[in-house]
Formats: C-alpha cells, structure tokens, sequence
C-alpha cells in the first residue's frame, strides 16, 4: 500500500475525499444547474459549476433574425425580469441607431424596470431563506407581493411574465392613468411587506448564524471578477449603473446606493431588503413625476430597421447585476453579432472562491444568494 | 465620473508605456462612437495589465469579452491589362483588355474585450485581438490572468467560437457538452438534422 491518498478514482476506503454531483436536479439549484463538489468530510475542497443544460443558442437565434425581433425573445432571458431585459436590448439598440426616446416613455421604463427589481429581490430573499430551511412561509410572503407586480404588468402588456414591452424609441403601448392609480394604490403596501419580512427575520438568531461570516467575497475579487450588481454593492463597491451611467431618466431621481461591509451571505441578503426600499422612492418620485407625452419616437422605423455600420454595447442595472447587450451592424435588418452579458453568469466565476473551505450545507445558501437565473446563464 | 481620454491618446499612451506594442486604432462608424484598439498578440496581456494598474486609467473592470466571426471575404476588381491578341489576319497584337482580378481576404476570430473602471467610473474602453486565419491559426493569448471576469467568457469564446486562449488555466467547453466537436455560433456552422440523437453520455 501507498501512502499518498489517490485522489482519482474518488477515494472510496480512504473515506478522505468524496466527489457528489449537487444537481442537476436539486432544489437548491433553482433550476437545472449542476456542481461538481469534493468534499474533504463536510468541508469542500473544490467546486466546479456545470451547466448549458438550458442552452439554446440564443445569441445565434437573435443573429438570424431582425433587430424587432429579437425583443420577444429577450424575455426568456432572466425570466423573472423581463422588464429588464427588454430595456437592456432596447438600449443597445438605441445606442447603435441613435435613436432618441421620449420623456413619458422614459419614465414608463423606470416605472416598470423598478417593479421588476422590486419583485425579483422579493422573491430572492423568499428563495434564500427557504434555502436556510424557512420551508415555505417566506416564499410564500414574497409570492404573494410578487403577485401584485405581475398583475400590474399583465395589465399594462398583456403578460405576466414574457411582457415584451419595450420597443427601440419608447415602448410598446401607452400606459393609462387608471393603471398609473392602480400603481400608487400597490405602492405603500410594498413597504410594509419589506417591514413585516424584516421583523420576522432580521434579528433572527438562526438566520444570523447560518448567514453571517459565510461566503465571503473579498472586495479586489469582486472588481477583478466582474461581479455585479447587489452582489458587488454588498462587498462595498460603490457602482450602480443607475448612478455611473444615469442612463434613461435615473439622474433626476433622488435615491441611496446601499452598501454592504462584509460581502458575506447576510450583507447580500440585506442588500436585497435595502434596494427594494430604495426602488419604492424611486418609484414614488416617478409617478409623482410623469409627464404627458407620445411614447414611441416618430422617426423610428420598428420593421426593417437598417442602423449604420458599427456597434454599440448598452447596458443598465438589471436586479441580477449589470445586463449588457453588445450589438455589431453591417448595415442590414439583421444583427451581424448579438452578444448578451449575462450578469447571473459572470456572478458565479468566483462560487468556488466562495464556497472554499465552507460545510457543504453552506454552498446552498451562498448559491441562493448569487441570484441566478439559468434561462441567463445558459441561454 | 472622470471623463476617458480619447482613444488616441489611449493608444499614445500606450505605445509610450509598452515599448514595441503595436497598437491600431479601429474605428467605428455608429452614432455609439465607441471605437476601439486593435493589439498585437505579444503585447497583448502587457498592455491588459498596463491598462488596468494605470493611475489615471484604472480599467479594473473587464465587463464584456466576447468572440466575433469574420468570414473569408473576396473582393474583385476591375484592371485594364496589356495583352498580345490574336488579330483577323494571324498576326499578334498588343491590346488593352478588361479583367476581373480577385482578392481573397482571409477571415479571421475576433475577440473584443470591453474594460470599464469602477474607481475612476468610466469606460468602455475596448480591445480587441484578431486570429490568424479561422482553421489552423486560432491562437490568442488569455486575459483570464489579468480579469478573472473573463475566465467563463473566454471558456465560452472557445466553445462557441473555437478560439484558443494560451494561458487559461480551465479552457474546457462550457455550454456545449465535452463531446461536441463543432462551433456552432461560427457564421458558416450548419446544424445537424432534427433525426441525429446524439446519445453520448454527459460527462
């Protein structure tokens, strides 16, 4: 007998190192999302993710077809923020045509995109803690706001979730003043959800334990990763595209960038809490702000729209991090490249450096508390 | 929010901090106006660090990194060439005669990396890196060493592109599974037919 363990095949016997396969099929995974995991008793000693199982070849679907075209289909991107993404696409677009967008539809935009953040860290914060074993009451809390959001949104566009409302130089259709009520009637419950899921929660000691000191992303990894959005905010970097770029109308708003100080699990959930209190201010001076107006540009050509030769990569605050679209044109209806920058994707470059070193039962929780969407990841 | 120099000041800079680093500025006609630099493969990750660890620059934040396909293109042209042409009566003359002359232009794997600084709160700046040829020739140095944001993107560059990053420490497919042997967003890609199961194991 050898001394040295052999660590492949797995050391069956040795009883050392085990090799599971968390996935694809795991309750954690929120969706179909594989990691290969050595554990070394309960302490993981490697992680690699796996997926493309929900590959499709968007980006190619996308090239094959006009620019109109592909807005649709941007909404299977993160499915639970189509809003979003539209916008994102749109932005692109509007970038590489230079296509103007008027003040109304502007504001409709923020609108919407802040309803979406709202009811996507909702129900990330429901998600995470069922992950912590809080089986299903704060899910179920977070759901039913959600279902308020989604209401609106169906009765803005037609559909709850694959809303495909955004269109290059404004949006798809004019938004009443009885649904603009309907949306000052939703916002100060929104609030009291916040509220009424912190005192439940905040103080919690098992929360606390389970969360504090766990999966701690160091601040120069985080920049030097590419990680993004609340994620990032939550190890102390200052940058929301909201702020850096004030694309749309978001430079007249007054609202705070929450920042967390430990980049572990518990500042990433409290970051979640704190942005949704921050995209009800928002939301509150956008309605109280909304002016009059035509909501497309009347110049732009929605069909058979022919931009100059070039390229162009827009990108805004989506709630997953930064949603980034880079665009080439070589002067025809179609794309020549389409290239999506999928936030949840790049967020989970570092889950190994996270996760090292962590029990396994830690994994799932640091998982839930990337936000990720498979329809992005693997697109 | 700092404002970026131009892009030619970029390049000047550059070029003054990477002695032998060729730099080409490669413009782009969009409204976006968001031109870009072409860099040799040698100084490629020279200039990556430079750009990153300059005090003024500080792109410490690769967001975007993405391969782009370029076909083989043929350009062809009209020239008047001097030619001895056989005349009605047998004899041979010198006569100026019309031919098609064909250029081939090689295509070639782009990969195009949009940098942004979260100090200093500005960009893009973009750099982008030509292969070869698209067959035998595919070879581009990693950024991965310099941005770990770029380590998937670029996994995903050589499984959808077959672009070769030298240097990555975990170049393996990505979203494909293990054994696919083609790339399927190159522009001349054909997929298989519906009837074809591949019922490979998924490693």
């Amino acid at each position: 007998m050898s001394a040295a363990i052999d660590l492949d095949p797995i050391g069956i016997g040795e009883g050392e190192i085990m090799e599971i396969s968390m996935g694809p099929h795991h309750p954690s995974t929120h969706g179909v999302f594989r990691m290969d995991v050595r554990l070394e008793g309960e302490k993981v000693v490697r992680l690699k993710p796996v997926f493309g199982y929900l590959h499709r070849n968007h980006e190619k679907i996308a090239e094959h077809g006009a620019y109109l075209s592909a807005i649709p289909y941007t909404d299977r991107l993160d499915y639970l923020c189509s809003m979003t993404n539209n916008w994102g696409y749109v932005l692109a677009v509007e970038k590489l045509a230079g296509i103007p967008v008027p003040e109304r539809a502007e504001f409709i935009r923020v609108i919407v995109a802040e309803l979406t953040r709202f009811q996507n860290h909702a129900g990330l914060v429901g998600f995470l803690l069922q992950d912590m074993g809080a089986s299903g009451t704060p899910l179920m809390y977070a759901f039913r706001e959600r279902e308020k959001v989604l209401d609106l949104f169906e009765s803005l566009s037609g559909a709850r979730m694959m809303c495909n409302y955004m269109r290059f130089g404004g949006v798809r259709v004019d938004c009443t003043a009885a649904w603009l009520d309907e949306v000052r009637r939703l916002l100060p419950a929104l609030p009291r959800f916040v509220d009424e899921f912190e005192n439940l929660l905040r103080a919690n000691e098992i929360l606390m334990a389970r969360t504090q000191g766990t999966g701690v992303l160091p601040r120069d990894l985080a920049i030097n990763a590419g990680v993004t959005g609340p994620m990032l905010r939550a190890s102390g970097v200052n940058y929301d595209l909201r702020k850096v770029d004030g694309y749309g109308v978001y430079s007249r708003f007054d609202f705070r960038v929450p920042l967390g100080d430990h980049g572990d699990v518990y500042d990433r959930y409290m970051m979640r809490i704190l942005e949704m209190r921050e995209s009800v201010k928002i939301l509150e001076q956008a309605l109280r702000d909304i002016p009059e107006g035509p909501i497309m540009d009347p110049k732009t050509r929605l069909r058979g729209l022919r931009p100059k030769v070039g390229e162009a990569y827009g990108r805004i605050e989506s709630p997953k991090g930064e949603l980034g679209f880079f665009l080439i044109s070589d002067g025809t209806t179609n794309p020549y490249r389409y290239r999506v920058r999928p936030p949840s994707m790049i967020n989970l470059t570092i889950l190994e450096d996270m996760c090292l070193g962590e029990n396994i039962a830690d994994v799932v929780i640091t998982l839930g508390s990337v936000d990720i969407v498979l329809g992005e990841v693997d697109r | 929010m700092t404002a970026l120099p131009p892009v030619e000041d970029i390049k000047a800079q550059i070029e003054a901090g990477i002695p032998g680093a060729v730099v080409t500025v490669v413009p782009n006609g969009s409204p976006s106006g968001q031109h870009s630099l072409l860099l040799d493969h040698e100084h490629a990750r020279a200039v990556a660090i430079f750009l990153r660890d300059h005090a003024e620059l500080r792109l410490d934040f690769c967001s975007l990194m993405t391969g782009v396909d370029w076909l083989d293109t043929e350009a062809s042209e009209k020239v008047k060439v001097k030619k001895m042409v056989a005349a009605a009566d047998g004899t041979e003359q010198e006569q100026e005669v019309e031919e098609v002359r064909k250029t081939k232009h090689p295509g070639y794997l782009e990969a195009v990396y949009h940098l942004f600084s979260m100090e200093k709160k500005h960009g893009p700046v973009i750099l982008r890196m030509r292969t070869a040829n698209r067959t035998d020739g595919t070879h581009l140095p990693s950024l991965t060493p310099v941005w770990r944001s770029a380590e998937f993107q670029e996994r995903e560059a050589f499984d959808l592109y077959g672009i070769l990053f030298d240097g990555h420490p975990d170049l393996r497919r990505i979203l494909m599974w293990d054994g696919f042997v083609d790339f399927p967003m190159r522009r001349d890609y054909v997929p298989p037919a519906d009837d074809i199961l591949v019922t490979e194991a998924h490693r």
